[in-house]
């Protein structure tokens, strides 16, 4: 039997642990091919130079966000309300 | 709450209204001949007359106000603060002109400075809220227990943050010379008060309140200019939607103008002038002797002839300003040889990734892209000043909130930033390249006056080659507006921003220093039964001194300073980043880890930037040591080196020590209670 917080602690840990994974992929994985994937263009933008200019950065902006609705309905879950 | 936010943006809202119809009332002033010089005072008056204002109204005698903004920061507002603190004189004036420069290679700056929030709202910022207390230091004490890591933090805060705001109150005296001519030095000390009357009165409350002021001027003053340019070229006034197409045509003129005979004509002349720099170089000393030797017969020929008297004078001026000795001609002709190198090489295509001549060359520029991305976002999530704001807001989940506000608040610029320097290379590629030089623009000729472009026709064609073009980094953000031909008053909105980028920057900075001393130093380890009152004067008078002392650095104009900021990042990733994280996320970690890994990575970071960087430091006598960079890492990146260091020593050390008894029952607070922090 593993107390509430362990619980919640694990699940915590997955999530994040998942998105940090993600986000890895995102800077260094996608980033490694850039030369690569510039040949493909969309409007106007080479896709490498375009991931690393703008792509990357709304990502970056959704992971926080999904991060943050999950969280809160662990949260309300696991009855760790605050506010 | 609500009635308080509804206040609150109103308030904003308010501000934000009386900003725009300062600038209509003086845009309409300057139609009536307004000289630009006021309107420079104006901008300077204004903006900062604002934020003492603020800091006025938001004095305060309270602890928690003075070190939190008495964690009653709404998520939103703690955003767009955290985003004015974030965004330094080096982002609003520097990045644009990076990019301008060096392309693609630029977008690890975009990358990493905004990558890195996502370390910060998953790995850092909803646990320090939860832990609640005032400083960065404060949790690595609270966690691993002692004095030694408290202090050791503490010093890696004021070493990093230091350079820092040296830099910003630098960038503050160069904006405030250049547009409102004051005297640099004087400058400086405008800026010092500037950042005074926020801090001094109110502390973080203050601050949080001048930096949410700030940002809307800053992120105001730096899309208009960029969204004016963008309609001019485009008619859309949408950059960020359109600078894809004029990347294009870039990329085609690049292709035209690159390969076209007389660039490549210049570029082999430069490439001479550093090959005759390189063997005056070797054959020193001679080869200063021979060219003064010659000089002078020049000279007697002309005298003896009846040449006229302006030739005669230019050459005895040349004669005059020759080398006085052969260590001096060295560092002289190396410079200008450098200079001639860095002209005769091809130049990159903007949009092209880890440009290079050869496989192995393109591998190094991916190497080192990849590795300066890991330093700014590992560095982004360990600057104390940012950390500390996620102790201001009231709850955890509001905390988790506003990670996500900062990085939208701070997206909005770093997007523009790509956009703004297509669109000056796109100004510069179709309307400076190939036109006479009696031709050009007058912005080229004022700004060539303050040394910012040069131009050289080394042809001697009239024309101006690409490569017979060299620009400053800051003048991009900096003569746009004149180089889309509008008012001077976006150039004094252009000035207000940069100004508002420094103070914020340097006010979060300040903050920080000062607590490190008068609250983790001071009350934690010398005096923890001060009165509140009696701490508060410390941490006043800590400012005070701080403050003046960075002005004083900064009058001194060091050069280097712009990339000891980068090193800055180095050192505070190296020296925090793996303390915090493993000891939020690994029971296991143990104090003798923790303090350890701290400093192998603070010290392997400077050990390996010094080495890397110098050759020798004159003041302290030693010479020679400089080494090859490991995998050819530039210094810059050399936290790479110093955070994987730090992660290792920290998880082997804490292996081999006993485990903290103590640690579990700390991670259950931080990391599952109801209520608040406190």
């Amino acid at each position: 039997m593993i107390s509430k917080a362990d619980l919640h602690w694990r699940k915590t840990r997955r999530l994040t642990f998942a998105l940090i994974l993600f986000w890895m992929l995102i800077t260094f994985g996608l980033t490694w091919f850039a030369r690569t994937i510039n040949e493909i263009v969309i409007l106007g933008f080479p896709l490498g130079f375009y991931m690393a200019a703008q792509g990357a950065l709304v990502l970056y902006l959704l992971i926080i966000w999904w991060y943050n609705r999950q969280m809160k309905q662990l949260d309300a879950e696991f009855g760790v309300e605050n506010d | 709450m609500l009635a308080s936010l509804t206040r609150l943006q109103r308030y904003y809202l308010y501000y934000t209204g009386g900003f725009f119809s300062f600038i209509g009332a003086l845009a309409v002033l300057e139609q009536h001949g307004m000289p630009p010089r006021w309107i420079g005072y104006a901008f300077l008056f204004f903006t900062i007359s604002m934020y003492a204002l603020i800091g006025i109204v938001c004095r305060t005698s309270d602890v928690s106000e003075y070190y939190v903004a008495g964690r009653r920061v709404p998520a939103f507002f703690n955003g767009m603060a955290t985003g004015a603190d974030w965004m330094s004189a080096a982002s609003f004036i520097g990045l644009a002109g990076t990019l301008y420069l060096s392309g693609f290679q630029g977008l690890a700056y975009v990358i990493g400075w905004t990558g890195g929030f996502v370390l910060v709202g998953l790995l850092l910022a909803p646990y320090l809220r939860r832990f609640g207390q005032y400083t960065i230091p404060d949790f690595l004490g609270a966690r691993y227990g002692g004095n030694a890591i408290r202090l050791v933090a503490v010093a890696a805060a004021i070493l990093a943050s230091f350079v820092y705001v040296v830099a910003q109150i630098y960038g503050v005296g160069v904006i405030t010379s250049r547009f409102v001519s004051l005297q640099f030095e004087i400058g400086v000390f405008v800026g010092l008060a500037g950042i005074l009357v926020c801090s001094f009165l109110g502390g973080m409350r203050a601050v949080t309140w001048t930096q949410v002021a700030q940002y809307l001027i800053l992120i105001v003053a730096y899309i208009t200019p960029v969204a004016i340019l963008s309609y001019n070229v485009t008619g859309n006034p949408v950059p960020q939607l359109v600078y894809g197409q004029v990347l294009q045509q870039v990329t085609q003129l690049e292709n035209r103008l690159f390969e076209s005979p007389v660039e490549v004509e210049v570029r082999e002349l430069y490439r001479e002038r550093a090959d005759l720099y390189a063997q005056k170089i070797m054959q020193l000393p001679q080869s200063l002797n021979f060219e003064r030797e010659q000089l002078s017969a020049q000279i007697n020929q002309l005298k003896a002839s009846d040449a006229q008297m302006k030739d005669i004078v230019a050459l005895e001026r040349l004669y005059r300003d020759l080398p006085h000795d052969p260590d001096q001609a060295r560092g002289r002709w190396e410079n200008a040889m450098f200079t001639a190198v860095e002209r005769s090489k091809t130049p990159i295509h903007h949009a092209e990734a880890f440009p290079g001549e050869t496989v192995e060359e393109q591998d190094i520029m991916r190497v080192n892209f990849l590795a300066l991305i890991f330093c700014l976002t590992v560095g982004t999530a360990a600057l104390p000043h940012v950390l500390t704001r996620y102790y201001t807001t009231p709850t955890v989940r509001q905390a988790r909130e506003s990670v996500f506000w900062s990085l939208l608040f701070i997206l909005l610029l770093y997007i523009t930033a790509p956009a703004y320097a297509v669109f000056a290379k796109y100004e510069v590629l179709s309307h400076l390249a190939e036109i006479p030089i009696t031709k050009l623009p007058g912005w080229v000729a004022a700004w060539a006056k303050i040394g910012l472009v040069s131009i050289e026709d080394i042809n001697a064609d009239g024309i101006l080659q690409l490569a017979e073009l060299s620009l400053n980094p800051d003048v991009i953000v900096l003569a746009t507006p004149e180089i889309a031909g509008m008012p001077y008053v976006v150039s004094g909105l252009v000035a207000a921003g940069g100004l508002a980028a420094a103070l914020s920057t340097a006010d979060g900075l300040l903050l920080t220093i000062t607590s490190s001393l008068s609250h983790d130093v001071y009350y934690r380890i010398f005096r923890p039964d001060a009165s509140t009152q009696f701490r508060l004067v410390i941490s006043k008078s800590m400012l005070l001194v701080v403050a003046i002392l960075a002005a004083t650095v900064a009058a001194q104009k060091p050069g280097t300073i712009l990339s000891m900021v980068s090193w800055a990042f180095s050192i505070a990733g190296s020296a925090f980043f793996p303390a915090l994280v493993l000891g939020i996320f690994w029971e296991r970690a143990t104090r003798a880890g923790a303090l350890a890994g701290m400093v192998v990575g603070i010290v392997l970071s400077i050990y390996y930037i010094i080495r890397v960087e110098f050759d020798s430091i004159p003041m302290l006598g030693i010479s020679g040591f400089g080494m090859e960079p490991w995998f050819h890492i530039q210094s810059t990146s050399g936290g790479l080196f110093g955070v994987v260091a730090g992660f290792i020593t920290i998880i082997l050390v804490s292996l081999v020590t006993k485990p903290d008894p103590r640690a579990a029952s700390f991670l259950t607070t931080i990391r599952f209670r109801n209520g608040d922090g406190l």
